[in-house]
């Protein structure tokens, strides 16, 4: 199923190249709404809630970027993707843009003709396993069963860290992270491996945590990020741009309470003043208005705001910041300059 | 004569003795439970362990259902509850309810126009299903697609009153020509529905807000809503189409034959989900960027097709199963092929072949869960997606799974025991 999707997508993006070019920002302003791909359910980063509206970190991008170029965040049509269809979504211009924990490889970004425009979250995969098992190391894991959903590069990452190694093992696919959990606890499978996000989020959720471990060993780089089509760079910059100003508004103190009160007028930071409209033609030069990354950061506050409210420590989820913390502050977390 | 036993037989009784009750071990319970329970060694030890089985669950499922919480907002706070009990966390079924049966974004204040809609469907294939039924309601069955389209899409009342419009004016030129011969028939038909429909849209595309509810767009429809309105359209389209089918490949007509015969072999050859994808994401490839064909009405057709498929299958058998003399006897009376069809052929095979039509019926109903794999949120999309990757219902899995085996098990079960019943309605042979 995977390799068909990938093919499908692969065949597919050859042939809609041509038809899928026109202006994507004139599309989104005559339709009023931006139509934009996230997952079909994961904790923390999207769901929907008892009232059916969207929440969670990558929402938090689809909802910046729609403020930033309508000007309201509320004007987003959702399209949940699932690990198959988000790729063929996007390259049929189904969607505009995909902010689905989407890893950032050489082959998605060059040979299935996306733009990876940014990182909004630097994850690695990691293993859990139960705590009786014993193991304090993924090296130790030779012929442990492993539970792992399909059509993710965590598949592909656990055979080369399994092959480089020399240590056996035997997958379990699952679909989904909804479906891992029972399977996992119930035995079916000794260790469950995804992103270290999604990790902790399972971890957290079940009845005794601490019955469970999670090893120290990251075994891939898993940056994810929003990404569009190739071919309508104007609307990549548009995405790029509305992402690094929700991670330069958190470096430079812009928070959602007080960004109003700061684009009032020119303050005595230029690069504020510039980032949020008060000082040269910054949105002008993206075609959108002068004051696009002040609504962006309204729309549900700068990057750190983001992340403390759906993911961060106080979370259920509990992330700690680690690598998504600003460069300032030992994470990898930097924004080109806004000038 | 009557003096011969007075000398022999010292009494005889006159009177006859009262009725004694049979031996406690021959009758009542206890003779149910001897013959069904305990016959034989055998029998008395699988009673036994059967027994034993039971006892076993219901003793450690009852806690399970006894303890269940129904209105906490969170399985946290269930946890917290329980304290360590073993109980069911029944409130993600309370607090998401209605996303279970509707999904997550139909609008709220319009949940009762898919409630009516099911009410009425109900109505409506009461005629169809019970011959006892009054006749008149054929007529509202007839209306009823357009008005739960109205009602579960919503936009103005119109559009659909305009199709229905083009397809009774059709009905009409039919009949019209219909004498002369039913190909005539169905051509004078075909072309008056589509030139009145055709005709007729201009008026829905200029009073778009006549009579009009609020419109909802196919990918807000969720929940088993979803299930049912897939379940229903595909079943019953799937069936006329499977009857043409099944008749396309009888017939001696070999690019009709030819026709039928490949496209059931390819549909037949290919799985579902394949299907299902390529409805939803190689379609959208074939057709200009905003021409986007609703996703709801791609897979509606893909599962058609599919199911009508299978139908053609069974129904083949029945028309196997008919003695050629049959066929035979209704050429001798004089009808043509379209009458001989209708009125012979048709009843006597759609009545052999309801056991089969009944388990695609079943197959396809359950088969609708598929959708979630390509991203709808039906009743398995929903729970595998938005609600068990909500915050506060992460993890909850026995609860939701086994309401969702609830909700197919009535509707299954129904099906088949309707199917039973209208079996002995129609057994005409005496077996």
């Amino acid at each position: 199923m995977k390799k068909l999707a990938i093919l499908g997508a692969m065949t597919v993006a050859g042939l809609s190249a041509g038809v899928a070019s026109a202006a994507t920002l004139d599309d989104v302003k005559a339709r009023g709404k931006l139509n934009c791909g996230v997952t079909t359910g994961l904790v923390g980063f999207a769901a929907p809630n008892a009232n059916g509206e969207w929440e969670g970190f990558d929402v938090g991008v689809c909802r910046a970027v729609a403020a930033a170029v309508l000007g309201d965040p509320t004007a987003v049509e959702f399209v949940p993707t699932t690990g198959k269809t988000r790729f063929t979504a996007l390259a049929s211009g189904e969607i505009d843009m995909l902010a689905r924990n989407t890893t950032w490889t050489f082959s998605r970004d060059v040979d299935l003709g996306f733009e990876f425009v940014g990182i909004n979250y630097y994850d690695g995969q990691g293993f859990m396993v139960p705590k009786e098992l014993g193991v304090s190391s993924a090296k130790e894991l030779d012929g442990a069963t492993v539970c792992i959903q399909t059509g993710t590069t965590t598949e592909l990452n656990l055979a080369d860290f399994f092959r480089a190694n020399n240590i056996s093992y035997e997958p379990v696919p699952i679909e989904t992270n909804a479906e891992a959990q029972p399977l996992y606890l119930e035995g079916a499978c000794d260790v469950y491996t995804t992103d270290a996000s999604g990790l902790a989020a399972t971890r957290a959720a079940f009845e005794n945590p601490s019955e469970h471990v999670v090893l120290p060993e990251i075994i891939s780089k898993e940056p994810l990020g929003p990404l569009v089509r190739h071919g309508d760079n104007q609307w990549g910059d548009i995405v790029r741009w509305t992402l690094n100003a929700l991670i330069a508004a958190e470096e430079l103190g812009v928070t959602s309470a007080n960004v109003a009160e700061m684009s009032a007028s020119a303050g005595s930071n230029p690069e504020i003043n510039r980032l949020l409209g008060t000082e040269g033609t910054l949105g002008e030069m993206l075609g959108l208005e002068a004051d696009w990354a002040k609504k962006a950061i309204m729309a549900g506050g700068n990057y750190g705001e983001l992340f403390e409210k759906n993911i961060g420590e106080n979370t259920p989820i509990g992330l700690a910041r680690g690598l998504n913390a600003q460069w300032t502050e030992g994470g990898l977390l930097y924004s080109p300059p806004f000038r | 004569m009557s003096d011969t036993h007075a000398q022999t037989v010292a009494f005889v009784r006159d009177t006859m003795l009262p009725e004694q009750p049979p031996p406690a071990s021959e009758a009542g319970v206890i003779k149910w439970m001897r013959e069904n329970l305990f016959k034989g060694w055998f029998n008395s030890i699988l009673t036994i362990v059967a027994l034993y089985f039971i006892f076993k669950i219901v003793t450690g499922a009852y806690p399970w259902f006894a303890n269940g919480i129904w209105t906490t907002s969170s399985l946290a706070e269930c946890r917290e509850m329980l304290d360590g009990m073993t109980g069911a966390c029944f409130s993600v079924l309370t607090e998401r309810w209605n996303q279970l049966l509707f999904g997550f974004t139909y609008p709220p204040e319009a949940y009762w126009r898919p409630t009516l809609a099911f009410v009425l469907l109900i109505v409506a294939i009461a005629p169809v299903l019970y011959p006892k039924a009054p006749r008149q309601l054929l007529v509202f069955t007839g209306i009823y697609p357009f008005v739960a389209y109205w009602l579960i899409w919503g936009g103005t009342l119109l559009a659909p009153l305009m199709i229905l419009a083009g397809l009774i004016a059709g009905y009409f030129a039919f009949k019209q020509f219909e004498r002369q011969s039913f190909a005539m028939g169905m051509l004078a038909g075909l072309v008056a529905a589509i030139v009145v429909i055709w005709a007729g849209g201009i008026i829905p595309a200029s009073l778009p807000d006549a009579l009009a509810l609020q419109a909802v767009q196919s990918r807000d429809l969720g929940g088993f809503m979803l299930n049912m309105i897939l379940g229903t359209v595909c079943v019953s389209l799937s069936l006329p189409l499977g009857i043409l089918l099944a008749l396309g490949r009888q017939s001696s007509m070999p690019i009709i034959k030819w026709i039928c015969v490949i496209f059931i072999e390819f549909i037949r050859g290919v799985p579902l989900i394949t299907l299902l994808f390529v409805a939803n994401v190689v379609l959208a490839y074939f057709f200009p960027p905003g021409s986007n064909i609703d996703l709801v009405l791609r897979v509606i057709i893909m599962i058609t097709m599919f199911s009508a498929a299978y139908i053609a299958e069974v129904i083949r058998g029945g028309l196997a199963a008919l003695p050629r003399g049959q066929y035979e006897a209704a050429d001798s009376l004089g009808l043509d092929y379209a009458q001989a069809t209708r009125l012979i052929i048709m009843p006597q095979a759609l009545k052999i072949s309801i056991p089969g039509i009944v388990n695609v019926a079943v197959g396809l109903f359950k088969d609708t869960t598929l959708v979630s794999v390509i991203s709808m949120f039906d009743l398995v999309g929903m729970i595998r997606g938005p609600i068990l990757a909500s915050t506060e219902w992460n993890g909850v899995y026995w609860e939701l799974w086994g309401f969702a085996v609830f909700l197919f098990f009535i509707v299954c079960f129904s099906i088949s025991k309707y199917s039973q019943w209208l079996e002995r309605q129609l057994a005409t042979d005496h077996r």
